[in-house]
Parts: structure tokens; sequence; C-alpha cells
């Protein structure tokens, strides 16, 4: 029955979105079956938010490895959902939106999450200066063709690229970096993407296919 | 005399890295990070500057804004997070401002629960200090933040107020005046989204643009605008791609608007230190290659 119930939902709702798209009269039934998903999708914050508490609870109470993260992460976590749940500072107060100009939940998030999510981005620059250095070489035919690519989209992506050609004729333009590095971004670029895209969709039609007949289970867990 | 400066220590420590590479001798990748941060440093410090010029994709973007007549419907999604924020958020402001610029209405999204509070930079930074006069509910709207995905755009594309009861304060959508005659998206006469990850610009063309024929444009992370290509310039309008899209837009819009000329264009800023750092990755990719080859070589003499 466990196994059952959710099958069956699945089936149900997938067909229903599948007529919905191509029957015009039962579109609104696909509406239904999407607003119930998006009610469902908010019960994900509360599921996530139980098991980060669980499982990080449990690393400090077993002292496992660099279990002091664990600590900032719970305390960070509950004082964002006390400030934010409770509107604390809320020029508009507990009617107000959540992210209102004043409250403590916009201070926090301008001052601490902002600043740090952008750090932790920005560190990627250092990386890939690194990789750049250790790791791109020209070791043979296809790495020298994604070496020069690398080398005209890098500088095609700055007005160094432009200034460098600026002295190639109006005739020849397509030889100017910036100009390169477009004509890389919509025809090699376009044509891999396009058959990366295809290849995807023929894969999620043949999952799709399988949940829709209820033979792919995996979802479910394993039988017990 | 600052980019004298930058050039003379960017180049010094270069020629050194690439002295040491040749006589085999091993770069620490400390030394690597650190050149980087002082590329980058003395680029913010000297303020260095380039200019820009729009490329098409940027342009036709531009244009579809300066030419819908006033009062277009015009919806801006914050589909986005703060790591992503320094390279979109620009964009973002952008948009907003040529969109008021122009006249037009602006309904704001976001199918990110970061985005709304991101959403707020550009209400207090933009719309309170630059359009005094802009009236919410009446020149623009904040309909806030919806869980569910690109399960949001399946609702709104039929009924907005299926999914969005009221705006991001709980006012009523039907006491809003801008919003009496508009059911769905599909009343919309341009959608921008801004973003870099699922859900975001390619969700916009699928989910929304064009199951609604609604021209979609946007913007997006350098790194996940390759993956949007397909999508132009049929189901795109236009696109902009990271810091350099977002300063080519900039750069438009002081161009064709003098209003905007002494704004602030923190995406153009962002090009110095951008430029440096990629002829920095550049450099070391030669470096690296000459070293290799130079070693390979050697081997290969050696029996």
């Amino acid at each position: 029955m466990r196994r059952q119930v959710p099958l069956f939902i699945i089936i149900c709702v997938g067909w229903v979105l599948l007529f919905s798209v191509f029957i015009p009269p039962m579109e609104s039934w696909g509406e239904e079956a999407s607003l119930f998903f998006d009610i469902i999708a908010v019960f994900a914050f509360f599921l996530g938010g139980g098991n980060l508490i669980r499982v990080h609870m449990m690393k400090v109470s077993r002292k496992s490895a660099s279990w002091g993260y664990s600590v900032v992460t719970l305390v960070g976590f509950l004082m964002m959902l006390y400030v934010g749940l409770f509107k604390i500072g809320n020029p508009a107060g507990i009617g107000g939106s959540i992210d209102a100009k004043g409250s403590w939940f916009e201070l926090m998030f301008t001052f601490v999450m902002s600043p740090l999510q952008s750090t932790m981005y920005s560190l990627l620059a250092f990386f890939v200066a690194s990789a750049s250095y250790r790791a791109f070489r020209a070791k043979n035919t296809e790495a020298t063709i994604l070496l020069l690519a690398a080398f005209v989209i890098l500088l095609g992506r700055t007005p160094l690229g432009m200034v460098m050609t600026a002295w190639i004729p109006e005739s020849f333009s397509i030889f100017q970096i910036p100009n390169m590095a477009i004509w890389i971004m919509n025809s090699p670029n376009l044509a891999g993407q396009r058959a990366i895209m295809i290849g995807i969709a023929l894969g999620v039609i043949s999952m799709s296919l399988r949940l829709l007949l209820g033979i792919e289970r995996g979802y479910l867990g394993q039988e017990k | 005399m600052g980019f004298v400066v930058s050039a003379i220590v960017v180049g010094g420590g270069l020629l050194w890295i690439f002295i040491r590479s040749l006589r085999g001798k091993d770069v620490d990748r400390r030394i690597v990070f650190g050149f980087v941060g002082i590329t980058v440093a003395l680029a913010v410090l000297f303020q260095l500057k380039f200019g820009e010029v729009a490329t098409p994709i940027v342009k036709t973007l531009f244009e579809k804004i300066e030419t819908l007549p006033p009062g277009s419907k015009i919806v801006i999604s914050y589909d986005f997070d703060p790591a992503m924020a320094p390279e979109v958020l620009p964009m973002a402001n952008s948009f907003a401002r040529h969109a008021f610029a122009k006249g037009h209405r602006v309904y704001f999204f976001s199918i990110w629960a970061t985005g709304q509070s991101l959403l707020q930079v550009t209400l207090h930074d933009i719309i309170e200090k630059e359009f005094p006069d802009a009236v919410y509910g009446i020149d623009y709207v904040n309909m806030g933040y919806k869980a569910g995905n690109e399960g949001v755009l399946n609702v709104i594309i039929t009924d907005i107020r299926k999914m969005y009861p009221g705006d991001v304060n709980g006012t009523s959508l039907d006491s809003i005046p801008m919003m009496k005659d508009v059911h769905s998206l599909k009343d919309m006469d341009l959608l921008l989204s801004i973003g870099g990850g699922k859900p975001g610009v390619k969700e916009w063309v699928l989910f929304a643009g064009d199951r609604g024929n609604i021209p979609t444009g946007g913007g997006a992370a350098a790194v996940s605008t390759p993956l949007l290509y397909p999508y132009y310039p049929k189901q795109l309008v236009g696109l902009l791609g990271g810091t350099k899209g977002a300063a080519e837009y900039e750069s438009e819009l002081i161009k064709r608007h003098p209003r905007f000329a002494k704004i602030k264009t923190p995406a153009l800023d962002m090009m110095g230190p951008q430029t440096m750092a990629h002829v920095v990755i550049i450099s070391f990719i030669i470096i690296g290659n000459v070293s290799y080859f130079r070693s390979r070589r050697k081997q290969a003499n050696n029996g």
C-alpha cells in the first residue's frame, strides 16, 4: 500500500498534465495539478529545515569531525528563522513584508548572507587562475582547439579584445576578436548545446514514459 | 597613471613567474592566488575603466524595451541569489531604469526565495531614488516570491490570481489599479528573467514565453549564458551574458538616455578588474604551456 498509493498519484497526475497540454478543455485540470504541486513544494521547506537540524544536531552530539561548523550552521539557521518568523524589527510589524527596509531579516540578509555568498562565489576566480596555470595544456589536437577557443572567448569578453584587433579593416571584421568570440558562441557552441539538449529531451521523454506507465519505480525507494 | 602602475606590477609579476617556470621551478598555488588578488585589487584601487559597445544580442533586447509603447506591461523576475548578484543585479537595475524611463508598467516577480530580498535593492536604490514620482500599484507592483519553481509559471500563464491572491504585502490584486486588466502572463508585453540557475531564463522561455507567445528576454550569469544561446533569436528577444552583457546594456542606456549619464555603473566599473583577471589567466595559460613544452622537449632530448 505504501508503494501503490504514490504510484497511483504519479500516474494519474502525469497523464492529466500530459493531456492538459494537448486537449484545451483539460487545460484547467493541469493548472489544478500544478497548484497542488506548488502547495506541496512549500512543505519541502519544513522537511529541509527539519532535516538540517537533525543532521547537524547529530554531528554536535557525537562531536564528529568539524562539529564546530555545525554549531555555526544551527545558530545561523535558528537566528534567521526567529527574526523572519516573528518579523523582528520590522517597521510594519508582524503583518509587513518579511524583508521590509530596516527589519532584522533584511539587515542580516544584506550584511551577512549576501557578502558571504558573494565571497564564496568569487573564490572561483582564484581556482580558475590556478587551474589555468597547472592543468590547461595543449596536449593533443582536441585540447589545442579548446585552448584556442578559450583564448578567443576570454579576450572577446573584455574590451582588450577589441583594442587588440581594432586595426583589422571592416571587410575582415569577422577576424576581430569580439566577433570571433560571438561566432564561437553562435556556431560551434550552439551546435553542441543543441545536440546536448536534444539528447536530454529524448532521455526525459523515455523516463517520463516509464513513469507514466509505472515501469520506473526507483523514486519510491527500496522495497522491504 | 593607475593603468601604468598596474601594468608594471602585473607585467613584472608575470615575468617573474615566467622565468621561474622556464627554470623548471614550481610556482606555489598561494603565489598564483596572491597574484590574482593583487591584480584585481589594483584594478579596483585605480578604478580602471574601458569603453563598451553593445553587441547585437544585447542591442535587440534594448531596442525591444525602447520601442514598446509607453504603458506597456513588463515582467521583471528576480531569479537569483546573492552569489550571482554582483554579476546580474546590475542587469536587473538597468532593466528597471530603462522600463521606468520609457513609462512602462513593471511587474516584479521572484521564483527564487532569495530574489525577493534582492529586489529590495532595486526598489530602494533605483526606483525610490531615481523615480520618486513612480507610484506603487500604478507604475509598479511587487508580487513577491512563491515556492514551486516552474510549477508557478505553469499556473500564472493561465491565471495569476490562482497563485497570487495578493501582492508581497498581502494586498488583494483586485484592489491594485495596474492589475485590473491583467489576468495572466499572456496579458504582458515582455517577460524578463534575470538569473543563472534553475528555474531561470530557460524556464521562463519554456513555461511562459513559448506557451503564451510572449516576447521573452533576460540576463544570466556568464557561466550559464552558453546554455541559453540555442533560444536566441527565435525564443529569446535578447540576452545579457555576465558582467560584460550588463556593462554593454549600461553603456547603451547612458548613450541613448543622457539623463542616466551620472548614475552608478557597477557593471562598467567591474569590467576593469575582469579585464585584468582575464589577462592574467591568459598569461598563466601561455606560461603553463611554454614550460610544459619545454620540459617535454628536455625529457625527449634526455632520452
